[in-house]
């Protein structure tokens, strides 16, 4: 358990802006273990940027940085992403 | 179009929380002066015993090297006193760490290497030149402010660069790797700069 | 129900404070009237921005407190001690001066009345918040889903709502307070952090199929999850909203 961990509703506002849709009830699959969850659900820590992890087996799903222009997104953790649109 | 602010709207004499009696000349620039430590982590604190700990510089190199904990802390090591700049725009001033300087890890190695990657417990790189981390500009530290190194905080050691962007130094670090060439870390490959000098603002790439 | 998935760049947006509140001594709603306001969630957040006049910025992420009602929206805020953005709110800001926000937040963390219950809500301290969202809008709603509020605080004191939440207790609305470091006298609930037993004690069964949502600091949150499902109860049943540390 960690003190900082956050869940992804915590970034909703940033995944939103990004994306241009609600993101925290898309569910992923964790491209290491296979299990399959809500975003809403992920392990969030506040690096220098953001690291979105598996909740069950902390493998690192994402990674997001954002500057006033840009978003760079690595999402190379989640074998498939499925978005209510 | 929805209606949006053109500009964002100043809110009435609000600060913050940042320090503002400073010596602009010490500060980079777009960064502000903190107060507290913030504690910024890629990932879940590592809490790796000191009897299972271990330092080792590997890769391109003659021969490798490796010190346990008691062996690291019979290395000589020294205070150092720095400025500590975050790529989220916080600074540090005066940040008081003790550590072993690099040059002595590196001491009578024979290597081609031009670059360095420092790697952490939890998966966590970041990557360096090799003439960036020699020469008195890098450590790896044990303890902040007199006492050891909490691990919320990088502990039991981490690196100390204070020349780049704070996530250059890397929190549970457990050993360099010297390589011919380049090869960026875990935040170099998702937007943020190679380099990082605060002083040249180096946050993003292309920067 | 299909087809409500929230679309659309979020914009940033004025919003004018209306009126504040003192819930308790370090804790306001304070209300905002937010023109463009498409409506709201229980359980939805909307993220806040302040800039001075040099340009420094910091962002914070504030829970809804309020059911909806056309253009009002109530934050309810914990001024934190050496906050950065909540003393601002908190006591700076005057009614009729303006701040950017962006919202609403969320689709994970909400619920709604046509959501089949039993509900069960477990809060620690500010975590009260969007769960008291989800209370007063089954309360506008009319709903009677059977629903209960595990709610922990340190003294009486700190529970914030604490008449309104008694006001609105009945008609399959169950509240149910731990107080964990002061009670006032006669005091014969719960006197301790929230643990297995007690939820046990408070929650319905597994056998029932609870819908949970936890909300408090980080730590609580980690505690409560791992209780409920040591308990028996289903993971993805819980849905939980983590404060960090110290609560936002």
């Amino acid at each position: 358990m960690d003190e900082l961990m956050l869940d992804g509703n915590a970034i909703g506002g940033l995944l939103q802006e990004v994306f241009a849709v609600e993101m925290t009830t898309a569910i992923g699959a964790c491209g290491s273990c296979g299990t399959g969850g809500p975003v809403g659900a992920v392990h969030v820590y506040r690096g220098a940027g953001i690291v979105l992890r598996c909740p069950h087996c902390g493998n690192t799903l994402a990674k997001i940085v954002k500057s006033d222009s840009r978003v760079w997104i690595d999402l190379a953790g989640i074998r498939v992403l499925e978005v209510t649109v | 179009m929805p209606p949006e602010a053109a500009k964002p709207v100043v809110s009435r004499g609000w600060r913050g929380r940042r320090s503002t009696d400073v010596d602009p000349a010490r500060i980079p620039p777009g960064q502000y002066v903190t107060r507290d430590f913030p504690v910024l982590s890629a990932g879940p604190t590592p809490h790796t015993s000191l009897e299972l700990w271990d330092f080792s510089i590997i890769g391109e190199l003659d021969s490798p090297r490796r010190w346990t904990w008691e062996e690291f802390r019979a290395l000589p090591s020294e205070e150092i006193t720095r400025d500590i700049h975050c790529v989220n725009k916080w600074s540090k001033l005066d940040t008081v760490w003790r550590g072993v300087s690099v040059d002595t890890l590196l001491e009578g190695i024979e290597t081609a290497a031009e670059y360095v990657t420092a790697y952490s417990d939890g998966g966590y790189t970041t990557n360096l030149p090799l003439e960036d981390v020699t020469g008195g500009k890098a450590w790896v530290v044990f303890a902040y402010g007199g006492e050891p190194l909490e691990p919320e905080h990088g502990g039991p050691a981490r690196m100390l660069v204070p020349r780049h962007y704070f996530w250059k130094s890397a929190k549970w670090v457990r050993g360099l790797r010297l390589h011919l060439s380049d090869e960026p870390g875990f935040w170099e490959t998702n937007g943020y700069h190679n380099d990082g000098d605060p002083w040249q603002e180096q946050r993003y790439q292309g920067d | 129900m299909a087809g409500t998935a929230v679309s659309g760049r979020l914009t940033w947006q004025l919003a004018e404070l209306v009126e504040v509140i003192v819930e308790t001594p370090h804790v306001k709603t304070i209300v905002l009237d937010v023109p463009s306001w498409p409506g709201h969630r229980a359980g939805q957040h909307l993220d806040v921005r302040l800039t001075a006049e040099d340009g420094y910025q910091a962002e914070r992420s504030y829970s809804i407190a309020s059911a909806l009602d056309g253009t009002r929206v109530a934050l309810t805020v914990q001024r934190l001690e050496d906050g950065e953005v909540s003393p601002y709110l908190t006591d700076e800001l005057r009614p009729g001066e303006k701040i950017e926000l962006r919202g609403p937040i969320g689709g994970y963390f909400v619920w709604e009345p046509s959501d089949r219950g039993p509900l069960m809500l477990v809060a620690g301290g500010s975590g009260v918040v969007p769960l008291m969202a989800m209370i007063r809008t089954r309360a506008a709603a009319g709903d009677d889903t059977e629903t209960r509020l595990l709610y922990s605080s340190r003294s009486p004191d700190d529970v914030i709502y604490r008449d309104e939440l008694e006001l609105l207790s009945g008609n399959g609305l169950g509240i149910v307070h731990t107080l964990t470091d002061s009670q006032p006298p006669g005091w014969m609930g719960y006197a301790r952090r929230v643990d297995a037993e007690m939820l046990a004690e408070v929650a319905p069964s597994p056998a029932e199929r609870p819908r949970f949502y936890a909300c408090g600091p980080t730590p609580f949150v980690e505690a409560v999850a791992e209780a409920l499902v040591r308990l028996g109860h289903d993971s993805p049943a819980i849905k939980t909203e983590r404060f960090g540390p110290t609560g936002r």
